[in-house]
């Protein structure tokens, strides 16, 4: 069976028929051809395919396309300004917090997805708890934690500025 | 990014692709017209194959084929090899079963690949290869080590009476036994090393295209060396002469050790992807990962430790079972034999050592190098018994081990190793420094007030690295020669492309490298790329394992760079008619000494292309290759001090402070160095808190999902305290030692050590979970724990 699927992808509305069985990950990644987006395990435990469906963190591999229909999605390759990186993946380059960067696109997604929620009050418990759903398996998870806390204080900052 | 040299805390240029989106891993890949493979796999331990019933898979849409083991033998597809020959103690040599990339008769583990489904979608593929209909006749099946080599136990190969693949050994015994019978005190403990699934976070995956006009492949794949995947290849499983193969490993999501190995499914999308006509696509699924990627550790061991009257070790007697699983995997004999037992001296003045190694098949996943391979295993050993030993003569473990460290170097152990450079005593004082140890029994004492369990444990690792020089890897066994190569190319403009065998899968090998050349020639890192991964590009190299990237790889480009110097010198000289010793490089130009002459880095390359004006003789053109075969292996050796409390009403184990103080003697890159330490660390207490591969009697992985198998996560482990000790290596230009696996080596015993000196009970088995953890802590239970 098959349907068409609409939906806006990166501020961009894409439209195509695809299996009904059709994962929102496979979706970007096959269809779109948007690879960013990593699949690493088949039990959503690992959030390398973390995307923001309607403005919040999901797992992409738990959610069928079709369910999307509608939706604003935006994946890790939507989240710069143009050259502009956003605070988020900024930080992660300047504290190491990415090896092998397989994990990196759920990480950031998730990142960023937990500072919008939390603001400024992010400390390393809330940090280390939050990303229970995100595995990594190069980093320790030592510089990912500094990487966020580093981005939460630093739009923490650029908010109270532009107050 | 600028001049930035060695000891720069360099930012990595590779990560702008990665956290953008735009990394490109094999699975990323696409062709024309490619297909997708679904492997059809065993749900048996242990079962004879009867018949393969492809009909109703072949008649689903999409199926292009279904290929199985008796077509792959049929094509000459050669049978999976061990690059590692090892020989009994009674001289011969190890026993080692067929291996099929596609089984045609008798499949030995859960998951081993019977048969193969293309089709035009994974979808497809994956349905039609669950209508594959595989008649089994189920064999009894075993899986514990132990089991295996009891009389009547099932047999699993036929070139390996009692499953046993070899009986090794190492050390003077007669020696060992005699200081035995002098000794003053003798402590004995039993351990087990709980095998582990590696788990790089991207699955493997191989992408297999095969050129009908020019009879030539292109394999995409998740390798740690592409290189010895094509040798491999070609050499031994018949696929295509290295001429006509071209593998590419593109970006790697991480390999720890289980992306050296040539798999089955590799082998399989090259030959069916000549079969079909067509490109083959394999992606591995996280159940699939866990089954056939190359399992870590499994050892048991029976030890010894022998100590004179004034507490100095005066012997080490040690007899260990190693679990290969049901294949022999590629590089699996020298794990637990020359990558074990050579480590058995510690950091310690040991003088008599003697170690047995039985290797013993079983119904399980194949086992090979996993992060450390082998040296976790000894520093786990060592590192327990050590602290059991103080414990139990009164000492301080801290004390106790200086009491017995090498002082001198070089030094020789009686189990080959010559340790050439090292300061113990350097990293043990920092380490228990930063820990503040004197301070602990006030902070026991605080903690029992607020009714907790505190512990510290030490751990004084050391380990080899390089794995090499070549010659001495080859006497001992090894199929390959293990030096590197690198050929540096400074292009007409400048720029500088270097062209190296080893392999970057999260090392950061694009910045590090890329500071070596900033700092010999004063160019910019953004003016030097870093060439790696394709074996039509770099033309051989060995790859990336062992942590032998900076201290062979760099070496290798090292003495490229010698050779493009002493070029780009003899130009400079002729151009300023000045004498070649007196021009100096600095800041990115060639200066004469003592004048204001000089000519910038890209003049001089520019020379040497238009060859206008070249010295005598001199062939046009700025490119120079090397290749690097090590002296010595490097010791990175360091101390590691875990502090712990534990909640004795639920077992749970909290790490309170850990700090790692290593010498990996000189440093490129701090910031790489620490992440890799950070990540080392963690993989570490993994397996000392949570990680455990746990097959039931009949062979079936229990753990094989992240639903089943405790990866750490975030807020399993601590933030960690890093320091670093300098003693410089003699055997390279560089005075590397290494730092990717040091982690992983030397915490799994300061953890273990912490929470047994917590609990006050040294029977303690890893994973240390909560369950188990509160078991050795009630009194009269304490044997469950084990």
């Amino acid at each position: 069976m098959m349907s068409k699927v609409t939906m806006r992808l990166n501020g961009k509305t894409v439209s195509a028929d695809v299996e009904d069985r059709t994962l929102l990950v496979h979706f970007i990644r096959e269809t779109q051809g948007l690879t960013g987006t990593h699949v690493g395990c088949d039990t959503s435990q690992c959030g390398a395919c973390v995307v923001h469906v309607d403005g919040k963190a999901v797992k992409s591999c738990t959610m069928l396309a079709a369910q999307a229909d509608g939706s604003d999605v935006l994946t890790v390759e939507g989240l710069a300004n143009g050259d502009e990186l956003h605070p988020v993946q900024a930080a992660f380059r300047e504290n190491h917090g990415l090896q092998c960067g397989f994990c990196t696109p759920g990480m950031i997604m998730t990142a960023v997805d937990m500072i919008e929620r939390h603001g400024a009050k992010l400390d390393e418990k809330t940090i280390r708890h939050e990303l229970e759903g995100n595995i990594c398996r190069c980093t320790g998870y030592h510089n990912i934690v500094k990487a966020i806390k580093a981005a939460s204080d630093q739009m923490a900052g650029m908010k109270t500025a532009t107050e | 990014m600028g001049v930035q040299g060695i000891g720069a805390r360099a930012l990595r240029k590779e990560d702008k692709r990665f956290i953008t989106g735009k990394g490109r891993y094999t699975d990323d890949m696409v062709l024309p017209r490619m297909t997708y493979a679904a492997f059809v796999r065993s749900p048996h331990a242990h079962a004879k194959i009867k018949g393969i019933d492809a009909s109703a898979a072949l008649a689903m849409p999409g199926v292009e084929a279904v290929l199985t083991g008796e077509q792959l033998v049929g094509d000459g597809i050669g049978n999976l090899i061990c690059g590692w020959m090892i020989h009994s103690k009674d001289g011969s040599p190890m026993n080692m079963g067929a291996w099929r990339a596609l089984e045609p008769e008798t499949v030995r583990f859960v998951g081993q690949a019977v048969a193969v489904v293309i089709a035009d979608t994974q979808g497809q593929a994956r349905d039609a290869a669950d209508a594959v209909v595989v008649d089994y006749e189920e064999l009894p099946a075993v899986v514990d080590m132990s089991a295996a080599m009891a009389p009547g136990a099932p047999q699993l190969h036929p070139e390996a009476p009692g499953n046993v693949i070899y009986d090794w050994e190492i050390g003077d015994e007669a020696a060992t036994n005699a200081a035995f019978d002098s000794a003053a005190h003798v402590t004995r403990l039993d351990i087990t090393n709980n095998r582990l699934v590696p788990n790089p976070m991207e699955p493997r995956a191989a992408l297999a295209d095969y050129d009908t006009a020019e009879e030539h492949y292109t394999l995409y794949t998740t390798s740690q060396n592409p290189h010895v995947a094509r040798l491999v290849l070609s050499a031994f499983y018949n696929v295509a002469p290295e001429h006509k193969l071209r593998v590419i490993a593109p970006d790697v999501g991480g390999g720890f050790g289980s992306k050296i190995f040539i798999y089955p499914e590799e082998i399989v999308a090259l030959w069916a992807s000549k079969r079909v006509g067509r490109p083959v696509k394999w992606v591995s699924d996280r159940t699939e990962a866990f089954l056939t990627d190359a399992h870590g550790r499994d050892h048991k061991t029976e030890a010894e430790l022998a100590l004179d009257a004034n507490n100095k070790i005066t012997g080490f007697r040690v007899k260990t079972v190693a679990n290969l699983g049901a294949y022999m995997s590629l590089f699996s004999s020298s794990v637990p034999t020359y990558l074990y037992a050579t480590l058995l001296s510690g950091q310690y003045d040991i003088p008599n050592i003697h170690c047995n190694v039985k290797t013993v098949y079983t119904n399980t996943t194949p086992v090979d190098a996993y992060r450390g391979a082998g040296r976790p295993e000894a520093t786990f050993l060592v590192e327990r018994i050590i602290e059991t030993a103080a414990r139990e003569v009164g000492m301080s473990p801290a004390e106790f081990r200086r009491k017995n460290f090498i002082q001198a170097f070089p030094h020789q152990t009686p189990v080959i190793m010559c340790y050439d450079a090292g300061d113990y005593n350097a990293t043990l004082d920092a380490a228990l420094k930063a820990i503040d140890y004197d301070g602990f029994p006030a902070r026991k004492s605080e903690a029992a007030s607020r009714g907790k369990l505190r512990g510290l444990g030490l751990s004084c690792y050391i380990e080899a690295c390089g794995i090499a020089p070549s010659a001495a890897v080859g006497s001992l066994g090894a199929g390959v020669g293990l030096w590197e190569s690198a050929e540096v190319r400074v292009n007409p403009v400048g720029t500088i492309e270097v062209l190296t065998g080893s392999h970057s899968h999260g090392q950061g090998h694009e910045t590090t490298f890329a500071q070596l050349i900033s700092e010999r020639f004063g160019v910019d890192t953004d003016a030097v790329s870093i060439v790696h991964g394709d074996t039509d590009k770099v033309q051989f190299g060995m790859g990336t394992y062992g942590s032998r990237s900076g201290a062979v790889g760099m070496s290798a480009i090292v003495k490229a760079l010698d050779k493009v110097e002493a070029k780009a010198k003899k130009i400079a000289a002729h151009l300023m008619e000045a004498s070649e010793g007196d021009i100096q490089i600095e800041g990115g130009e060639l200066k004469v000494a003592g004048t204001d002459k000089k000519l910038s880095f890209t003049e001089v390359a520019l020379a040497a292309y238009t060859a206008h004006n070249l010295p005598e003789g001199m062939e046009p053109g700025l490119k120079e290759g090397a290749f690097y075969d090590p002296s010595n292996f490097t010791f990175p050796a360091g101390t590691y001090a875990c502090e712990v409390e534990v909640d004795p009403d639920t077992g749970k184990t909290e790490i309170v402070n850990f700090v790692a103080a290593d010498d990996f003697g000189k440093v490129i890159n701090p910031m790489i160095v620490e992440g890799q330490v950070h990540g080392g660390l963690t993989q570490g207490i993994g397996q000392a808190l949570l990680e455990n591969a746990a097959y039931d009697e009949n062979g079936q992985l229990v753990t094989a999902s992240y639903m089943d198998y405790a990866m750490p996560r975030a807020d399993d482990v601590p933030s960690y305290n890093l320091l670093t000790t300098e003693t410089i290596c003699p055997g390279n230009p560089l005075g590397m030692k290494g730092c990717g696996e040091a982690g992983a080596i030397g915490s799994p015993p300061a953890v273990i050590n912490a929470i047994t000196d917590a609990i006050g009970n040294n029977h303690l088995s890893m994973p240390a979970t909560a369950e188990k953890v509160w078991l050795a802590a009630q009194p009269g239970l304490s044997q469950a724990a084990e």
